[in-house]
């Protein structure tokens, strides 16, 4: 489908991490104001909005703060890929000639721990959950422990992930964990979930990004550097995927969402993955990482163990990943993170990212947002 | 003189999930009339097809495991019910357990050693005591070990 691309004219963030007296839509506030005077608009210009949030109010009630103008603002709710799935809505509405000029906000202030899930919510028996079997980490384990056991893929790639977030994170000044943990102090962490360990799994946290967005042919009366959305594909999960919260697997084997929405975005920016410069992945822990690499048609299954181990990842490496650290440095605020991927893209794309520029140019990058239980949006941004 | 208290039951901790009381109880599952897929536990309609003509089957009790993970700490509570407490905790493993009826089941295994379970080894249901109830009756749950164990 080639529609009117969309421009994003306008970042705004705030700080990921734990801050206490400010509630999640006041950071997503600091963040839409961040994002307005990047592109050099104001609120009463807005002619659309899309918000995500999980734990931290209703997106929508913003405009207490920002100004009632009576626009159309629609909440947004899809898990992990909230983020994603709101800037889905912005790039269907311009597409389709709708509005021209928008924003989406996503912001988070989750409490600490370990997500606790109702199931019953999800069709589920309550006695799924108190027999402690919805824990989201166990099926994180459950997917990486097959995985390595299928492609050939070593702890040690899995630690030389996290050892890399983490010290991309602590390059971000926007990172929640800006110190650079050591390969030891990762291995030997708290077991959570085997293999997977405490400083290998994201942790719930806070932060808000926003993203101005227009029709690509006004791009250009807002900045001089506008970064162009070229694909945006948002897929669910088919029967045989395997997700979390699954009580029961069928045995035959389809590939996730990921899988679709990948291939979708590359066909519609008519580019395939060797043209892209810079991903973000969804890294809700090490072995997500690794997966999406392979999910998205970045490597072949498999490859990932010799790609890691030579460190083809890394900032200077030939493909970097999560360049700001990912969710594992930047902590998981389930509104913004989708968003959050976006902003370090377009970071990149403008050479505006500072110690963690990637070296090489930067022409094309690649995001992918996974939510549970299957949900995942991909987009492909380019100068 | 002693006072006998009432007879100590046990309850499965739902209705509906495996065959209770019974000497050799088995999972219930549904299988679609229409296109055989099998879904755990038994559900009225079908997630592969859509066909809403299922029917109840009793499962198998030996299969191999398929995937597995130890769960290290104690879940959150609700919804986690267990009888333990953080401190007393003891790690638990979990994993899917593919069946000849052609579908994986997810399930509390009894060996929490991850150097003890290995893939594609046969396993075997077992129903177990997770907790008692308010009255001191034993709910029960189910869970695979590993055969011969």
């Amino acid at each position: 489908m080639a529609g009117r691309d969309i421009a994003i004219i306008g970042i705004g963030i705030h700080p990921f991490g734990r801050v206490e007296g400010q509630t999640g839509m006041e950071q997503g506030v600091v963040a839409a104001r961040q994002a307005m005077a990047d592109a050099g608009v104001t609120w009463d210009q807005i002619q659309f909005a899309f918000g995500g949030s999980l734990d931290g109010g209703s997106p929508d009630t913003m405009v207490r703060f920002l100004g009632l103008t009576g626009i159309p603002f629609t909440n947004v709710i899809n898990a992990c890929a909230t983020g994603g799935s709101a800037l889905f809505g912005a790039y269907t509405t311009i597409n389709s000639g709708a509005r021209d000029l928008g924003i989406v906000i996503g912001f988070d202030k989750h409490p600490r721990g370990a997500f606790a899930v109702d199931v019953t919510q999800q069709g589920i028996g309550s006695w799924y959950g108190e027999t402690g079997l919805a824990i989201n980490p166990q099926f994180f384990g459950m997917k990486i422990n097959k995985y390595m056991h299928d492609y050939g893929i070593s702890l040690d790639t899995l630690l030389k992930v996290a050892v890399k977030n983490f010290k991309n994170g602590a390059m971000n000044p926007n990172a929640w964990r800006k110190r650079a943990l050591t390969y030891e102090e990762i291995a030997n962490s708290q077991m959570v979930c085997y293999p997977l360990r405490q400083y290998m799994i994201c942790s719930p946290g806070q932060g808000a990004i926003a993203l101005v967005v227009c029709s690509a042919k006004e791009a250009r009366k807002y900045t001089t550097k506008p970064i162009y959305l070229r694909a945006d594909a948002f897929r669910t999960r088919r029967f045989g995927s395997f997700e979390v919260l699954s009580p029961s697997q069928p045995l035959r084997f389809t590939p996730g969402p990921t899988v679709e929405a990948a291939k979708a975005a590359f066909e519609m920016a008519g580019i395939g993955p060797e043209d892209i410069d810079t991903a973000q992945l969804q890294d809700t822990e090490v072995g997500a990482e690794v997966m999406h690499m392979a999910e998205t048609g970045l490597c072949k299954h498999g490859e990932q163990e010799a790609l890691i181990q030579a460190g083809e990842t890394e900032i200077n490496g030939k493909l970097p990943v999560n360049t700001d650290g990912g969710i594992m440095a930047s902590g998981e605020p389930v509104g913004a993170s989708g968003l959050r991927q976006i902003y370090e893209i377009c970071l990149q794309l403008r050479g505006d990212a500072g110690q963690r520029q990637v070296p090489k140019p930067v022409k094309t990058g690649f995001t992918q947002v996974y939510g549970a239980p299957g949900v995942s949006c991909c987009t492909i941004l380019a100068k | 003189m002693t006072v006998k208290g009432p007879q100590k039951k046990q309850f499965p901790i739902q209705e509906g999930l495996f065959t209770w009381p019974s000497d050799r109880p088995q999972l219930i599952g549904s299988k679609c009339k229409g296109c055989g897929e099998v879904a755990f536990p038994a559900q009225k309609g079908c997630p592969a097809c859509t066909g809403a003509d299922v029917e109840n089957i009793l499962l198998s009790t030996r299969g191999t495991l398929w995937t597995w993970t130890i769960q290290a700490f104690r879940p959150p509570s609700p919804p986690y019910a267990g009888p333990d407490t953080p401190d007393n905790f003891v790690p638990y493993g979990l994993g899917y357990v593919e069946l000849p009826e052609g579908v994986r089941v997810e399930s509390r295994l009894t060996e929490n050693d991850p150097a003890k379970l290995k893939f594609g080894m046969e396993m075997e249901l077992v129903i177990e005591k997770f907790k008692e109830d308010r009255d001191g009756n034993d709910l029960m749950t189910f869970a695979f070990k590993p055969v011969g164990k």
